[in-house]
């Protein structure tokens, strides 16, 4: 079957032969130097004139802090957290569904727009997908920790034991553990298939002896063979197969730890599909956050163009859409069904003068709602600084869209007597912005050892706009018109 | 130490070189036309169609990974009903070793609701389906394809070491009925190919 979709001319920008692609993405891990002397140099001298060290350092000592208040977590328990009663999650909830939400890009650009046949994704899938891989590791960090006694995390999954104790099934956080996990295993599966062939490509131009070694065991003898390309293809698009439902009942599942409770303003029946917009809604604004200064530190603008750019903006603006109309709902819901729990709810959101977080909630309307309708102006999407603020505005935003969600139910169910406060302390901040620090360390490690592009995808992607221009350059017009003619 | 083993290098095959992977579909077709069987090609990208021309037809990555998804879902209800009702094993040999092992069902009655509560137990169900397939078709590919595999004969050709690059290798392999290296090395020549290289195994291999 012959896949007639016309690739758009404007997804690769330059000449490039396969020769050269290798040396745009495979030198900037073979050649330190690209890390340590880049050609765009930030205005510091001395060490920190390159960005990746920049970055690096930050990601590092962000890290530290993680160490430092996950020893002072350790030491105390979970009391150095805000949590209090009624409000028994706090930040730790609030930070899980937003990594979580921010890892579904990676899973999304490489799942279902390969499904979908959509050939831009070839430029960004590699690095979308290790930024699902870390974010979940992020995400995981908070409820292991949260459960008090990490180290008797394993209680968690069913094994065989003497206590005869099984995890209780029909709950939601049971779901949960599976649902995470399994997503954290088949992204790593996903991601080491992509990474083989180009593993293979690293240990044939490395020089080093110690790199030829490393790459050379990590693509486990993988020499291009048709057999294995057949097999290796087939099992690519099972994995993408398996990783679109998987990807879908991920974030339904962690929506159903609030639908499924009974708490004002969480059961509803909207939220697995919002929460599953809202996660790629974020992702995407993280990938284009990511890829805008990737791509002119590392000099990618011709395999990441403002085609990309533009198309990643309007499905951020699709899904952002989608999210808004869940917040409508929400309003609506709440104020049809006529129930007074469910309208002091819709008060609390709202009511700027008389309810303590209904700040956080316009913040979240102009943060997810309002600020990326400056999407819609196609000129707006072509301008990088507008989409790096719009994309973080979304990230902000989407945090603000979990905070609204938790606090303001859990303080206000019920019963008046008990209504409470939320209020985070230093180390719920410190193990946000840690957590953030570890992404950016694991983000950054990646990008100095592993190709943040995938090589024989975009050789492909090549191949097959070199075959498009070859027929449309005149090689055989009139076997294009005849072509034409049998399609009608 | 040879054991009674033929150590000695042995004839591996003729490899060709070729500068596009239609060039090499060429010379593939070719070559299954003179009646050669054994043969595979080497590329940087896969080659669409190519694996075709040279005969190599394997469907049982789908049936690995369709039956370790059935293992998977029968095996996530099975353990969710096994520990939240299971049966009432009777005193004796079986209880034993079920206890002494740490796999005795523990029913619990949670909010009146059933201990076989089937939709509840569709989502981690679901995981594991999802799950155990995903480990067929990755494990199943790894399997199939005979990987890891850090040393094969072909990577002594020296017109392989850009075949991960830009350039597209087709071997016609020593095990095949008509083989005869000076032949095939002839009719690679007529085919356009950048380099030909006989290959031969490693001592040992």
């Amino acid at each position: 079957m012959a896949d007639t979709t016309k690739i758009d001319p404007e997804l690769l920008v330059g000449d490039y032969t396969n020769r050269t692609m290798d040396a745009t993405i495979g030198d900037i891990v073979l050649d330190q130097s690209t890390h340590n002397e880049p050609k765009i140099k930030t205005p510091v001298k001395g060490l920190f004139a390159s960005p990746w060290q920049i970055m690096f350092g930050v990601g590092f000592l962000l890290l530290n802090v993680l160490l430092l208040a996950l020893a002072m977590l350790l030491w105390n328990g979970i009391g150095v957290w805000g949590n209090n009663q009624p409000v028994g999650w706090g930040f730790d909830i609030i930070n899980f569904v937003w990594w979580i939400g921010i890892g579904h890009a990676g899973t999304l650009i490489s799942a279902v727009l390969l499904l979908l046949r959509q050939k831009w994704r070839n430029s960004i899938n590699r690095f979308a997908e290790a930024m699902t891989i870390f974010a979940v590791m992020c995400a995981g960090l908070y409820p292991l920790l949260h459960t008090g006694r990490p180290w008797v995390a394993y209680w968690l999954f069913p094994y065989p034991n003497w206590l005869a104790m099984w995890p209780q099934f029909r709950s939601p956080l049971v779901w949960d553990v599976f649902a995470v996990s399994t997503y954290m295993t088949v992204s790593i599966l996903f991601w080491y298939l992509g990474l083989l062939p180009d593993f293979a490509t690293l240990r044939d131009r490395a020089k080093s002896r110690f790199a030829q070694i490393a790459f050379g065991a990590a693509s486990m003898g993988w020499r291009g063979s048709a057999k294995h390309w057949a097999r290796y293809e087939h099992a690519s698009l099972i994995l993408a197969g398996l990783s679109t439902p998987l990807v879908l009942s991920v974030h339904t599942i962690v929506s159903f730890d609030f639908a499924m409770g009974i708490v004002p303003g969480w059961n509803v029946t909207i939220f697995p599909p919002y929460f599953v917009a809202g996660a790629v809604f974020a992702g995407f604004a993280m990938v284009i956050t990511f890829a805008i200064p990737l791509r002119k530190w590392y000099k990618l603008e011709g395999l990441i163009t403002m085609k990309h750019f533009d198309w990643m903006a309007k499905v951020m603006l699709a899904t952002g859409l989608i999210v808004f109309y869940g917040y409508i709902m929400e309003v609506f819901y709440a104020y049809y069904s006529g129930v007074s729990f469910e309208l002091g709810l819709l008060a609390n959101r709202l009511n700027l003068a008389s309810s303590p977080y209904s700040w956080a909630f316009w913040l979240l309307i102009l943060f997810n709602g309002i600020i990326p309708q400056v999407l819609w102006s196609p000129k707006m999407r072509q301008n990088l600084t507008v989409l790096f603020l719009v994309s973080a505005s979304i990230s902000v935003g989407m945090w603000f869209e979990r905070y609204v969600i938790i606090p303001i139910s859990l303080t206000r169910d019920y019963v008046p007597g008990s209504f409470g406060f939320y209020t985070p302390t230093v180390w719920d901040f410190a193990f946000f912005f840690g957590t953030i620090g570890l992404f950016l360390f694991l983000m950054f490690l990646f990008i100095r050892f592993l190709p943040m592009i995938n090589i024989y995808e975009m050789k492909e992607l090549l191949h097959e706009m070199q075959h498009q221009n070859g027929r449309s350059n005149g090689v055989a017009k009139g076997a294009a018109v005849s072509a034409k003619e049998e399609a009608h | 130490m040879s054991h009674g083993r033929d150590n000695r290098a042995k004839p591996y095959g003729v490899v060709a070189e070729y500068e596009s992977g239609e060039a090499l579909m060429v010379a593939a077709k070719q070559a299954r036309a003179e009646g050669y069987r054994d043969m595979d090609a080497y590329s940087p990208l896969p080659v669409h169609g190519l694996a075709d021309v040279i005969g190599f037809k394997d469907d049982r990555l789908g049936w690995i990974v369709f039956v370790h998804g059935v293992l998977g879902f029968v095996g996530g209800y099975l353990l969710q009903w096994w520990t939240s009702q299971g049966i009432a094993v009777p005193p004796g040999r079986l209880q034993t070793a079920l206890s002494h092992n740490g796999l005795l069902p523990y029913p619990m009655n949670v909010g009146g609701k059933p201990l076989f509560s089937l939709p509840a137990f569709f989502p981690p169900a679901f995981e594991t389906t999802i799950l155990l397939a995903a480990f067929g078709a990755t494990f199943g590919m790894f399997a199939l394809n005979g990987l890891p595999k850090p040393h094969h004969p072909v990577f002594n050709a020296k017109n392989m070491a850009r075949a991960s690059s830009d350039r597209y290798c087709l071997c016609i392999e020593a095990t095949d009925p008509r083989y005869d290296e000076d032949a095939v090395v002839e009719m690679f020549a007529g085919t356009g190919a950048i380099s030909v290289e006989r290959v031969m195994t490693s001592e040992g291999y």
